[in-house]
C-alpha cells in the first residue's frame, strides 16, 4: 500500500505534470504549425480586439443569447468550470501539498466549503450524465468515449470526497483519488476534453471571421 | 449509439449523386478522401472534430432541426456526425452508400447559414464543415445533379444561366429601349471605363428578371451615378461552384469578375440584391485566391440604396402604403452586418415594418442558400418542409397585417416564394429595387 501510495505521489506526478504541460505545449504548438501550413486564413483574420470581444461574451455567464435561452443549463455549467478549478488548487489538503512539495502557497477554501464545492462538481456532473441519456439530440451525438470523460472528470471528486469523509477503504480511495486526478489531468490534452485549450482560439478566430470581416456579432 | 431517426427519411433519387457513386469503389473512394484530407484540410477540421464535445448546444440554432420536430439527425453537429465524422474516424474508408447518404446530408440539409456558429460555445463552423463534404462530393463526382449543371454552365459561359454574349448585350438593350419610354434620356452605359460603379448581378436577371435591370437603370439615371455594365463574361457575380465544391471554378469565375472591374478601371462594385453572391465575392472567392480582402471594393445593393436615400440623391414620392416584414439573408447580415442600414432604407421606403423574431444576426435563413435551392425539384419539399419555422414566422407577423415581405436575395426569394406558396400564407415577396423603383420621385 505503501509503495503504491508512494508512487502515485511521487514519480507518476511528475509524469503527469510532464504530460499535461509538455501535452498541452505539443497540441498547441503543432496545431499552430499545421494552421500555418494549411490554414493560413486563420492567421490574416486572427483579430485580438474582436477575438477578446467575442470570448468576452461567451465567458460571461448570459453573455451570449444562447446562454440566455438555457439558464438551468448555464448556471450549471459555469459554477461546474469555476469549481472544477478551484477545487484542486486552493482546497486546504491541496495547498498543503504544494507547500510540501513545491514550497510555495496561496489562500485556501475552508474545508466546509471545499465539500460543497465537490459536490457541486458531482451533481453538475450527474446532470451532464442525465442529459446525455435523455435529452434526444445529446443522446444522438453521445459516444462511449463521452461517457468515459465524464467519469474521468467525475472520479477525481467522488474519490477526494469519500477519501475526505474518510468512509470505508479510504486509503486505498485515497489513492484511486490521486490516480484518478493524474488519469484526468494526462488526459486533457489528447481527448475532447482539450476544449480547454482550443476554446480562445477556436472562438478568437470565429469572433474575428464575424467582428472584423463580417461585421455581424457572434454571440 | 446511432438513433433510428435517419433511417426514417424517406430516400430521395438524385441522378447526380446516384450516378456518380454507382461508379465508386471503396477504393477509389478512400484514395481520394486521404489525398484530400492530407493536401486541403488542415487545423480548422481537425479542431472542429476534435474540440466538439457533444453537448447539443448548437441544435436549436438550425431551422432543419427546429422544423422537423427536433429530429437528432438534423441537428448541426450531428449532421458533421453522420458525414466528415465518419470520415475521418475511419480514414475514408467508407461504402459508395455512405458517401451518397453525406452527399444529401452536405447539399440538402446545411445551407451554410453559420447560424450555429453564434450558438456553438466553441463557435465551430458547421457550415465550413459541410462545405469541407460537398469538396469532398464534388472530388468524387457526386453533386446533386441539377447543382452540378449549374456549375456546368459556370464554367462553360462564366455564367449561371448559359447566357450568351450577344444574349447578355441585347437584354440590356432591351431594358433600355424599354426604360427610355418611361426616362426618355436614361441609358445603360456598357463598357464605359473609368465609371464610378461596376453595376453586376446575377445570371438569373437578364433570363428571368429583366424587370429588375430595368428597375436599376432607372434607379441609376435618377440618382445621377456614373455607372456601367460590361459587355463581356465577367458581368455575372453569382456562384454556384462555391457551393457545390468546385473551388478552381469558383476561383475562375470569382477573377473574371474582379478583372473586369479592373479592365473597366471601375471604383467600386455594386452588386444587385443576392447574398450567395455577395459572400462568394467578399468571403470566399476573395480568398480562393488569395486575397485577404476583394482587391477592389464590393458593395452589396442595401449599402448601395442606403447611400442613395441618406443623401438624398434619390427621394421618396410617397411610402409604401401596407404594412411590411423584412427577411434578413443570412449572407449579408450574419455575412456582412447591413441589418440597420436594411432597416434604415425599408423604413424610408415604408409606411410601416413589422419585425419578425429571431431577426438580424439571429435570423433563420429561407432554406434556399448555401445552394439548397439550387439542388432543384427533388430535395423542393424537404426544403421546404425543413423551415417550417420561418413560415410560422411568416404567419406571425401576417396576424399583424403584413402583406408584403422585403427580401433583398435572391436566393430568399426563391425560398420564401415556396414557403409562402406551400403554407397558404398569400404574402406578397419584393426586392427593395422593386420598393424603391414604385416609391421613389422619378425624373419627369
Ligand atoms: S443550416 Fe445553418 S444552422 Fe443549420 S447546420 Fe447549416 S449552418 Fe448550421
Ligand atoms: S458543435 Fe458546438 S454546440 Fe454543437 S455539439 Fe459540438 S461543441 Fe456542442
Ligand atoms: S438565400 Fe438568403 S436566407 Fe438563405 S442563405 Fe442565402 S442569404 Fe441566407
Amino acid at each position: 500500500m505503501h509503495a503504491v501510495y508512494n508512487f502515485v505521489a511521487g514519480p507518476l506526478l511528475w509524469v503527469t505534470a510532464a504530460v499535461f504541460l509538455g501535452g498541452v505545449l505539443y497540441r498547441l504548438v503543432s496545431m499552430a504549425l499545421l494552421a500555418r501550413k494549411k490554414d493560413l486564413v486563420v492567421y490574416s483574420y486572427m483579430d485580438l480586439r474582436y477575438a477578446l470581444r467575442s470570448i468576452m461574451h461567451w465567458l460571461a455567464p448570459f453573455g451570449s443569447l444562447n446562454s440566455r435561452r438555457r439558464p438551468v443549463f448555464t448556471i450549471v455549467t459555469f459554477t461546474f468550470h469555476v469549481c472544477l478549478f478551484l477545487v484542486p488548487i486552493f482546497l486546504f489538503a491541496h495547498v498543503v501539498l504544494w507547500k510540501q512539495s513545491w514550497n510555495v502557497s496561496w489562500w485556501y477554501i475552508s474545508e466546509a466549503t471545499g465539500d460543497v464545492l465537490t459536490l457541486v462538481v458531482i451533481a453538475a456532473c450527474l446532470f451532464f450524465l442525465v442529459r446525455r441519456l435523455v435529452l434526444p439530440d445529446v443522446k444522438y451525438l453521445s459516444s462511449a468515449s463521452d461517457f468515459v470523460i465524464l467519469a474521468l472528470v467525475a472520479a477525481p471528486f467522488v474519490t477526494g470526497f469519500w477519501t475526505y469523509h474518510q468512509w470505508i477503504g479510504f486509503r486505498t480511495m485515497g489513492i484511486v483519488h490521486i490516480l484518478s486526478g493524474e488519469i484526468l489531468l494526462m488526459a486533457i490534452p489528447f481527448t475532447k476534453l482539450s476544449h480547454m485549450i482550443f476554446f480562445p482560439f477556436m472562438r478568437g478566430y470565429m469572433g474575428s471571421e464575424f467582428g472584423a470581416v463580417r461585421h455581424a456579432r457572434d454571440w | 449509439m446511432v438513433a433510428p431517426a435517419t433511417q426514417d427519411k424517406p430516400k430521395i433519387h438524385d441522378m447526380g449523386i446516384a450516378q456518380g457513386a454507382a461508379k465508386l469503389t471503396p477504393e477509389r473512394i478512400e484514395v481520394v478522401i486521404r489525398q484530400f484530407l492530407k493536401n486541403e484540410t488542415g487545423a480548422r477540421l481537425k479542431a472542429y472534430l476534435e474540440t466538439c464535445v457533444h453537448c447539443g448546444l448548437c441544435s436549436e440554432a438550425c431551422h432543419f432541426y427546429l422544423s422537423n420536430d427536433n429530429d437528432p439527425a438534423f441537428a448541426p453537429a450531428a449532421k458533421v456526425k453522420q458525414t466528415l465524422g465518419e470520415i475521418v474516424k475511419h480514414k475514408g474508408r467508407v461504402s459508395p452508400a455512405f458517401i451518397e447518404k453525406a452527399c444529401e446530408i452536405a447539399h440538402t440539409e446545411c445551407n451554410l447559414c453559420r447560424r450555429c456558429a453564434m450558438y456553438c460555445p466553441f463557435g465551430i463552423d458547421v457550415a465550413y464543415l459541410m462545405l469541407v463534404m460537398r469538396r469532398i462530393c464534388h472530388l468524387l463526382g457526386t453533386t446533386p445533379q441539377y447543382l452540378q449543371d449549374t456549375a456546368h454552365s459556370h464554367s462553360a459561359t462564366l455564367n449561371q444561366m448559359w447566357v450568351k454574349e450577344d444574349e447578355w448585350i441585347d437584354s440590356l438593350q432591351w431594358q433600355e429601349e424599354e426604360a427610355q419610354e418611361e426616362i426618355p434620356k436614361l441609358r445603360i452605359p456598357l463598357e464605359k471605363e473609368g465609371a464610378d460603379v461596376f453595376y453586376s448581378v446575377i445570371g438569373p436577371e437578364p433570363k428571368f428578371r429583366a424587370q429588375l435591370i430595368y428597375q436599376a437603370a432607372v434607379i441609376m439615371n435618377t440618382a445621377g451615378v456614373n455607372w456601367t455594365m460590361p459587355a463581356t463574361p465577367g458581368w455575372d457575380n453569382s456562384d454556384m461552384c462555391m457551393y457545390s465544391g468546385d473551388n478552381e471554378m469558383m476561383a475562375r469565375l470569382k477573377r473574371a469578375h474582379f478583372e473586369t472591374a479592373m479592365r473597366l478601371k471601375v471604383k467600386r462594385i455594386v452588386m444587385g440584391e443576392c447574398g450567395h453572391a455577395f459572400r462568394s465575392v467578399y468571403d470566399m472567392g476573395n480568398r480562393a485566391l488569395g486575397w485577404r480582402m476583394p482587391p477592389i471594393p464590393v458593395v452589396h445593393a442595401i449599402e448601395f440604396y442606403y447611400e442613395l436615400l441618406k443623401s438624398g440623391r434619390i427621394r421618396i414620392a410617397k411610402k409604401y402604403p401596407t404594412p411590411v416584414t423584412i427577411h434578413d439573408p443570412c449572407n449579408v447580415v450574419r455575412g456582412r452586418g447591413l441589418h440597420e442600414m436594411l432597416r434604415y432604407v425599408a423604413d424610408a421606403l415604408c409606411e410601416k415594418v413589422v419585425e419578425m423574431h429571431p431577426n438580424r444576426e439571429h435570423n433563420y435563413c429561407c432554406s434556399a442558400g448555401g445552394g439548397v435551392i439550387n439542388t432543384g425539384p427533388p430535395f423542393k419539399n424537404k426544403r421546404v418542409t425543413g423551415n417550417r419555422v420561418k413560415a410560422e414566422q411568416l404567419f406571425r407577423v401576417k396576424t399583424k397585417g403584413v402583406k408584403t415581405v422585403i427580401a433583398p436575395c435572391h436566393n430568399c426569394h426563391g425560398g420564401l416564394e415556396d414557403i409562402i406558396h406551400v403554407n397558404q400564407l398569400g404574402l406578397e415577396l419584393k426586392f427593395l429595387g422593386d420598393l424603391i423603383y414604385e416609391t421613389m420621385e422619378k425624373p419627369e
